[in-house]
C-alpha cells in the first residue's frame, strides 16, 4: 500500500493548520458563512440537515488496519460511535462539531488520510475495483495508476475551479466492478494485440438528473500516455464545459452537445500539445508507486479447515456461498463483509465493528481492507484455512450477514435522514425491503439482485444502474418513489427504465414485492437472473403487476 | 387578490454543532420547533429573518419555513421540516437523544 512521502505528509499537515485557522476565524466572527463555506467544502466539511458532515477520502477504497482503527477512534472520540461508508468509497461522519474538525483532520493526517477534494468542483476521490490486486480475472492491479491519478489531481492548479465536479473510476479487470461507464472518465484495463496492457478510456458517463452510459473515446491507450491523455480530457472539458447552467456542466453534457467525434478531436489536439511536457517523470513516479503495491507474501497451506467447516456448518456454508469471491492465488479467497444486516442502515459500521475488521485484516488478511462502492468492506486476501475463524469473529460482531449480491445487499444514499439535498428518505426504505424479504425467506431463491436507492435526483444511490432502482421524490409535499427496472452498472451497463407513476412511502415495499413475484413467475429457471429475465420479457409484465389493467393509461399520464 | 400568508417560523443551523434551531419571540434560539415564534404576518416575517441573518457568529443559513399552530406550539407543515425538527429515523440521535 502507498505510504505518504515527507512531501505528502507536510502538504496534508499544512492544509490542516490552514483550516484550523479558518475555523477559528469563523467561530470568532471574522469570517462570514459565505466566506467560510467554500473553505470548509475544500476540506470535505458539509452542513447537512441536523449537523455537520465530514467526508473523508479513502483513495481507491484501500485501507490498512491502522487506518481503519483510526477511523474507529475518530468515530468514538468526535462522532457518535459509527461511520457511514459511501458509494464513492469514502467514509462520512454525520455528527462532528465545527470546533473539533481540525483535530479530526489532524488525526487523519497521522495515518496518511485526508478530506481534501471530497467536495467542490475538483477531481474527486479516484475510485477503483474493490477486488483490485486480488481478483482472479484481473490483468493488472489498477491501484498504482489510481494513486498516480490521485497525486496528479490533488491540488492540480489547472483543475481547482472547473465547471463542476469530476469523477474517475478505474478497473484492471474485464468484469467491471467499478461502474466505470457511469463516471466522467472510466478506465478499463485491456490488452492490445501485442499483449501489452493499456486502457480503454470511457468518457461522459454519469448518473444524476441526466443519466448517460459513457462512450469509448479511446479503445487502447498505452499506460505511458495515461496522465497526459486524462489531462487533455479534463482540460478540454474545463474550457468547453457549460458554466452558465450547473445542470449542463458535467462532461456527459459537453460530450453529448458537441458529439463524441468533435470532443475526441479536441482531446487529441490538446494531447498532442501537452504530451511532450510529460518527459517521463510521471512514469518514474509510477514505477516507484508500483513497488509499494507488490503482492503480499501468500502462503501455501492446505484448505482442509475450510472444507471441514463447509461440510459441517450450514451457517458457514451459506456465508461462504454468498460472501466469497475467487482469488487469483490458489488457496486464497476474497471476503466481502456485508454492512447490510437486515433492517440496519446500509454502509454503517460501529467503531467496534471497524476495530474487528481491522484486527481480522491484521491477523488473517495481509493487513489489507477495501471499501466497495456497494457499501461493503472487503478483506481481499484471506487464506481459505483461516475462513472459519474469520467467520466466527464476524458472527460475534454482527458482521456475518450472508447476503452479498442478494436482494438485501442494497445500496442506499443517506437520503432525507441526513442529506440537505434529499427530497425523500432512502435508509428506512432499504431497511424495510431487507427486513421484508428476510421474513419471506426468499432472498436466496431470488438470487442475484441489485436494488439501489437514491433520495434525490442526484443519484448518489446509483438507482439508474440498479436491477431495481428506487428514486425518492417530493411530490406536492409527500414522499413519492419512482421505480426503474433493468439498470446495470457492469461492463454491460444500462440505464433502468421507469415503470410508470411513483409509489407512496407505505406502498413502495409492496410494489417491490410485486416485481419480485412477477420475476419468480416469469423466469425460465432458477438460473435465469432477474436482469436476464427482465431483458427477455421486457417491462410489460412488471407494469401489469404494478398498475393492473390500466397500466398503459397510467403510464401515459405519468 | 393576494394569496393568504402561510404562517412561518425562522429556522437555521447552529454554527458550532450544526443542530437545527428556531427563533423564539424573545429573540432567543431554541432547539425545539414548538417553542418557535409562529409568525403570521409577512412583513413581520421579513423583519425576523433579517434579525436572524444578522447573527452570523451564531447561526448558519437562516430561512423562513412554513408552519402551523398546534396544541403545544408551532408544528412543521412539510415533511422535510418535520424531519429537521425530529432527527434521523435510523437512530435515536440528535434531538431524540436530548429529549429522551
Amino acid at each position: 500500500m502507498y505510504t505518504y512521502s515527507e512531501y505528502d505528509d507536510a502538504y496534508v499537515r499544512r492544509r490542516v493548520a490552514e483550516f484550523a485557522q479558518q475555523v477559528e476565524r469563523r467561530i470568532d466572527g471574522s469570517l462570514t458563512e459565505d466566506e467560510f463555506k467554500p473553505l470548509r467544502l475544500m476540506n470535505g466539511l458539509y452542513l447537512q440537515l441536523h449537523a455537520y458532515m465530514l467526508r473523508v477520502a479513502i483513495p481507491y477504497g484501500t485501507l490498512d488496519s491502522a487506518k481503519m482503527d483510526q477511523l474507529a477512534y475518530i468515530a468514538e472520540k468526535w462522532d457518535k460511535g459509527y461511520g457511514h461508508f459511501t458509494t464513492r468509497q469514502n467514509i462520512q461522519y454525520n455528527w462532528p462539531k465545527l470546533p473539533d474538525v481540525p483535530a479530526i483532520l489532524e488525526a487523519l493526517a497521522d495515518v496518511g488520510m485526508h478530506a481534501i477534494q471530497t467536495s467542490g468542483n475538483t477531481i474527486r476521490n479516484v475510485t477503483a475495483d474493490h477486488f483490485a490486486g486480488a481478483a482472479a480475472d484481473e490483468i493488472e492491479d489498477p491501484r498504482p495508476v489510481a494513486e498516480l491519478l490521485r497525486q496528479w489531481s490533488t491540488d492540480h492548479p489547472e483543475f481547482q475551479f472547473m465547471p463542476r465536479k469530476f469523477k474517475i473510476a478505474i478497473t484492471g479487470s474485464p468484469n467491471d466492478r467499478a461502474v466505470t461507464k457511469a463516471h466522467d472518465i472510466g478506465l478499463r484495463m485491456v490488452r492490445n494485440e501485442a499483449g501489452e496492457p493499456g486502457f480503454e478510456v470511457i468518457v461522459g458517463g454519469g448518473l444524476g438528473r441526466t443519466p448517460m452510459v459513457g462512450k469509448v473515446i479511446n479503445e487502447f491507450l498505452p499506460k505511458a500516455d495515461l496522465l497526459p491523455y486524462c489531462e487533455a480530457i479534463v482540460s478540454v472539458w474545463n474550457t468547453l464545459g457549460r458554466r452558465d447552467n450547473k445542470y449542463k456542466a458535467r462532461i456527459k453534457i459537453t460530450v453529448a452537445e458537441n458529439g463524441l467525434d468533435t470532443f475526441r478531436a479536441l482531446v487529441e489536439e490538446r494531447f498532442a500539445e501537452i504530451r511532450p511536457e510529460f518527459t517521463g517523470v510521471d512514469q518514474e513516479i509510477l514505477a516507484s508507486i508500483e513497488k509499494e503495491f507488490t503482492a503480499p507474501a501468500f502462503r501455501n497451506a492446505t484448505a482442509e479447515a475450510f472444507d471441514a467447516a463447509y461440510g459441517a456448518d450450514p451457517v458457514f456454508r451459506s456465508w461462504a456461498d454468498t460472501n466469497l469471491a475467487e482469488h487469483r492465488v490458489d488457496g486464497y479467497a476474497i471476503v466481502t463483509i456485508s454492512l447490510k444486516a437486515h433492517g440496519q442502515t446500509p454502509g454503517d459500521a460501529s467503531a467496534d465493528q471497524m476495530r474487528v475488521m481491522a484486527d481480522l485484516a491484521r491477523r488473517y488478511g495481509h493487513d489489507e481492507l477495501r471499501i466497495s462502492h456497494e457499501q461493503n468492506v472487503i478483506l481481499p486476501h484471506v487464506h481459505k484455512s483461516d475462513l472459519p475463524l474469520v467467520h466466527a469473529e464476524l458472527l460475534r460482531a454482527g458482521l456475518a450477514t450472508a447476503n452479498v449480491g442478494l436482494i438485501s445487499d442494497i445500496i442506499a444514499c443517506p437520503g432525507m435522514d441526513y442529506c440537505a439535498l434529499a427530497t425523500a428518505r432512502s435508509i428506512p426504505v432499504a431497511e424495510q425491503i431487507a427486513t421484508r424479504f428476510d421474513e419471506l425467506k426468499l432472498e436466496h431463491e431470488i438470487g442475484e439482485m441489485k436494488i439501489k436507492i437514491s433520495g434525490c435526483i442526484n443519484a448518489c444511490g446509483h438507482h439508474h444502474v440498479g436491477h431495481i432502482g428506487i428514486l425518492g421524490l417530493d411530490r406536492a409535499g409527500v414522499e413519492n418513489y419512482q421505480i426503474t427496472l433493468g439498470g446495470d452498472g457492469t461492463e454491460t451497463a444500462a440505464i433502468g427504465e421507469r415503470t410508470g407513476p411513483g409509489f407512496a412511502y407505505d406502498e413502495i415495499v409492496p410494489a417491490i414485492e410485486k416485481i419480485v413475484e412477477t420475476y419468480l413467475k416469469e423466469r425460465e429457471s432458477a438460473e435465469e437472473r432477474f436482469l436476464d429475465c427482465y431483458r427477455r420479457v421486457g417491462i410489460n409484465p412488471f407494469k401489469l403487476a404494478l398498475y393492473g389493467e390500466d397500466a398503459k393509461g397510467r403510464a401515459r399520464a405519468a | 387578490m393576494a394569496r393568504a400568508f402561510t404562517p412561518k417560523v425562522v429556522t437555521a443551523n447552529d454554527l458550532i454543532e450544526g443542530d437545527v434551531i428556531y427563533l423564539t419571540e424573545t429573540d432567543q434560539w431554541t432547539r425545539h420547533h414548538n417553542e418557535a415564534e409562529l409568525i403570521e404576518d409577512e412583513a413581520h416575517a421579513q423583519l425576523r429573518l433579517l434579525f436572524a441573518s444578522g447573527q452570523p457568529a451564531k447561526v448558519v443559513g437562516a430561512y423562513l419555513a412554513d408552519a402551523k399552530a398546534g396544541p403545544d406550539g408551532p408544528e412543521p407543515v412539510h415533511f422535510r421540516e418535520a424531519f429537521r425538527a425530529k432527527g434521523p429515523s435510523n437512530y435515536a440521535h440528535g434531538k431524540q437523544e436530548t429529549r429522551a
